[in-house]
């Protein structure tokens, strides 16, 4: 079967304008709530800045949950709170709430341990200064773990890149979406090809920027 | 300035506890450079942190100036812990910031305005050496430069008083030098407080007025450094001061002293300072009808001034012996060696 590739590539367009306004949107809001999760797990943990056990392990008990249902079925289960946000239940909007609930709390690990990494002698020596926590957190810990920070959201993008990718489900469309409808369904092997291949390029520019950015900050 | 009153830290860990500090009681003087000395998990550590607060007192109380830091409010504690600069064995350095902006980091936590920043920052870089690196980062420096960077951090909000916790252990032993002779001049120009933890008695020879000596979280020992340098009581203090001055009696020596033919007078000499041995046992050889035979020792220097610890022999007949022995007595400390000397 040929298929006339003249008609597919505004399609193929619109699907990566899809992929990446969803991945961008849901980036921006699973770091709004990965970020200050992240710094929460580091400053309730025992012996943290804020240490609170309780606090602590409600937490880490629902990263934990989020973190291990299968994205495909989040996807599904939370459509009447994907309503009842965007006020519908279909379409690219609808895909970004359960990838930002999906990536939120992913990013809200790698966050965690990108701060961890940040020698307790530095926050000592900080805390020996007479700093106040928030300073410590905002001048200490973010700035001396930036680049390891900048490095995990590129992990946390390219997740979500994938997990894009399922969201025809809902109809959200996107690249992952076209292959799956025409090269997949419909036998369409170069649609399929030419769409794999769009979202290696894409993963590879993100990694490539990430990588870049992170080394930039190291280097100062 | 500083006092530890009664002070035991006990560290609760998974239904076990452990005492790290145990009732140390210790008073350093304004201006003095206090030393203490202990093994790896004696408690150093600890102690020092309790001076900042870092470590709460489980029992007992830590005064400056009289004032007992844990009754301080969460504000009060901020403001006291600015007059107390603390630098580190790998001294804890900001990595994403360049040496003027970890300088200034202190003084920039406490809002103070940025050109006040700026000619304090240059100040002390100045001071320490370090003026020509202000734009480097940490990880383009040596060990010794990254150390300089911590005494001018510690020193940028003009603390009253300085914590090194093992602030040489990780330089080899020129830098060593180097930091502690910067350390001098801390206590002299800034005339500020100095409390140092080691394990290194060199580092406690070279710089330290007073020294206490730490073992399993009690302080076992505590004087100046003549006192316990030149008569250490303990057997812990014997091994650190035996790890930088002979002073241990040779077994050719004690072979001398079994001989059972003869009696022989063996003595241990130690002083100090302006009763420089030679012209003394000269003058005792000149004065008496006795030979003087030096068998062993050595001269050090503790703080500047030589400080020797001779073994000698006095031969010649028993009277005038006694008095060789009562005119040495009268300028150094003299003590006879027997075959069970330790
Ligand atoms: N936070 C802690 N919790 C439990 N035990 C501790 C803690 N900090 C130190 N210790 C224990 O206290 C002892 C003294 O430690 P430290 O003060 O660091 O000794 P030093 O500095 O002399 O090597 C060690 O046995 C150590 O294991
Ligand atoms: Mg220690």
């Amino acid at each position: 079967m040929q298929v006339d590739l003249h008609t597919f590539w505004p399609k193929i367009l619109e699907a990566t304008n899809e992929t990446l306004l969803m991945v961008g949107i849901a980036l921006v809001f699973a770091s709004l709530i990965g970020l200050p999760l992240g710094v929460a797990l580091v400053v309730t943990r025992p012996n943290g800045l804020l240490q609170n056990g309780p606090l602590f392990k409600v937490l880490n008990a629902i990263v934990n949950f989020f973190r291990s249902i299968p994205f495909i079925i989040l996807l599904v289960a939370i459509l009447p709170i994907t309503r009842l946000i965007v006020g519908t239940s279909i379409g690219t909007a609808a895909a970004v709430v359960p990838l930002v609930l999906f990536s939120g709390p992913f990013i809200a690990r790698l966050v965690e341990s990108s701060l961890l990494e940040v020698e307790p002698g530095v926050v000592e020596a900080t805390e020996a200064m007479g700093a106040t926590s928030w300073q410590i957190v905002f001048r200490v810990l973010i700035p001396e773990a930036l680049s390891s920070l900048v490095l995990n959201i590129t992990i946390a993008a390219i997740g979500l890149v994938g997990a894009s990718a399922m969201a025809g489900f809902v109809g959200g469309g996107g690249l992952g979406d076209l292959a799956i409808a025409y090269g997949y369904q419909r036998f369409e092997t170069e649609v399929m090809i030419i769409t794999v291949l769009l979202l290696v390029v894409i993963v590879q520019v993100i990694q490539t920027v990430g990588n870049q950015l992170s080394r930039k900050i190291r280097r100062h | 300035m500083i006092h530890f009153d009664h002070v035991t830290k006990v560290y609760e860990s998974n239904g076990t506890s452990f005492k790290a500090v145990n009732d140390v009681e210790l008073k350093v003087e304004k201006g003095e450079i206090f030393g203490v000395i202990g093994f790896s998990g004696a408690g150093k550590s600890t102690l020092i942190r309790l001076v900042n607060l870092l470590e709460r007192p489980t029992s007992g109380s830590v005064l400056l100036n009289d004032r007992d830091m844990a009754s301080l409010k969460k504000s009060e504690l901020r403001e006291q812990r600015r007059k107390i600069g603390m630098i580190f064995q790998h001294f804890n350095l900001l990595e994403s910031k360049n040496v003027y902006h970890n300088v200034a980091f202190p003084l920039s936590l406490a809002g103070v305005p940025k050109k006040e920043i700026d000619s304090r920052v240059t100040e002390i870089l100045e001071f320490v050496g370090l003026s020509d690196k202000s734009t480097q980062y940490p990880d383009q420096l040596s060990g010794g430069q990254k150390q300089r960077v911590g005494i001018a951090r510690a020193l940028a909000t003009s603390p009253e008083i300085l914590l090194c916790d093992e602030a040489t252990s990780a330089l080899d032993p020129e830098t060593t030098k180097s930091i502690l002779d910067l350390l001098k001049r801390v206590r002299d120009e800034y005339n500020i407080t100095i409390l140092m933890i080691t394990h290194e008695m060199n580092v406690i020879r070279e710089v330290c007025d007073q020294v206490a000596v730490m073992e399993q979280g009690q302080l076992i020992e505590q004087g100046t450094i003549f006192d316990v340098f030149s008569n250490p009581k303990h057997q812990t203090t014997k091994n650190f001061v035996r790890t930088v001055m002979q002073d241990e009696i040779p077994e050719s020596i004690l072979r001398l002293l079994s001989d059972q033919e003869r009696s022989r007078h063996i003595y241990r000499i130690t002083f100090v300072n302006e009763t420089t041995g030679e012209p003394i046992l000269s003058r005792v050889s000149k004065g008496f009808d006795v030979e003087v035979n030096v068998l062993h020792g050595q001269i050090t220097e503790l703080q500047g001034v030589p400080f020797g610890n001779l073994i000698v022999e006095l031969q010649g007949e028993q009277s005038e012996i006694l008095k060789a022995i009562h005119y040495l007595q009268t300028s150094v400390q003299l003590k006879e060696v027997t075959a069970h000397a330790g």
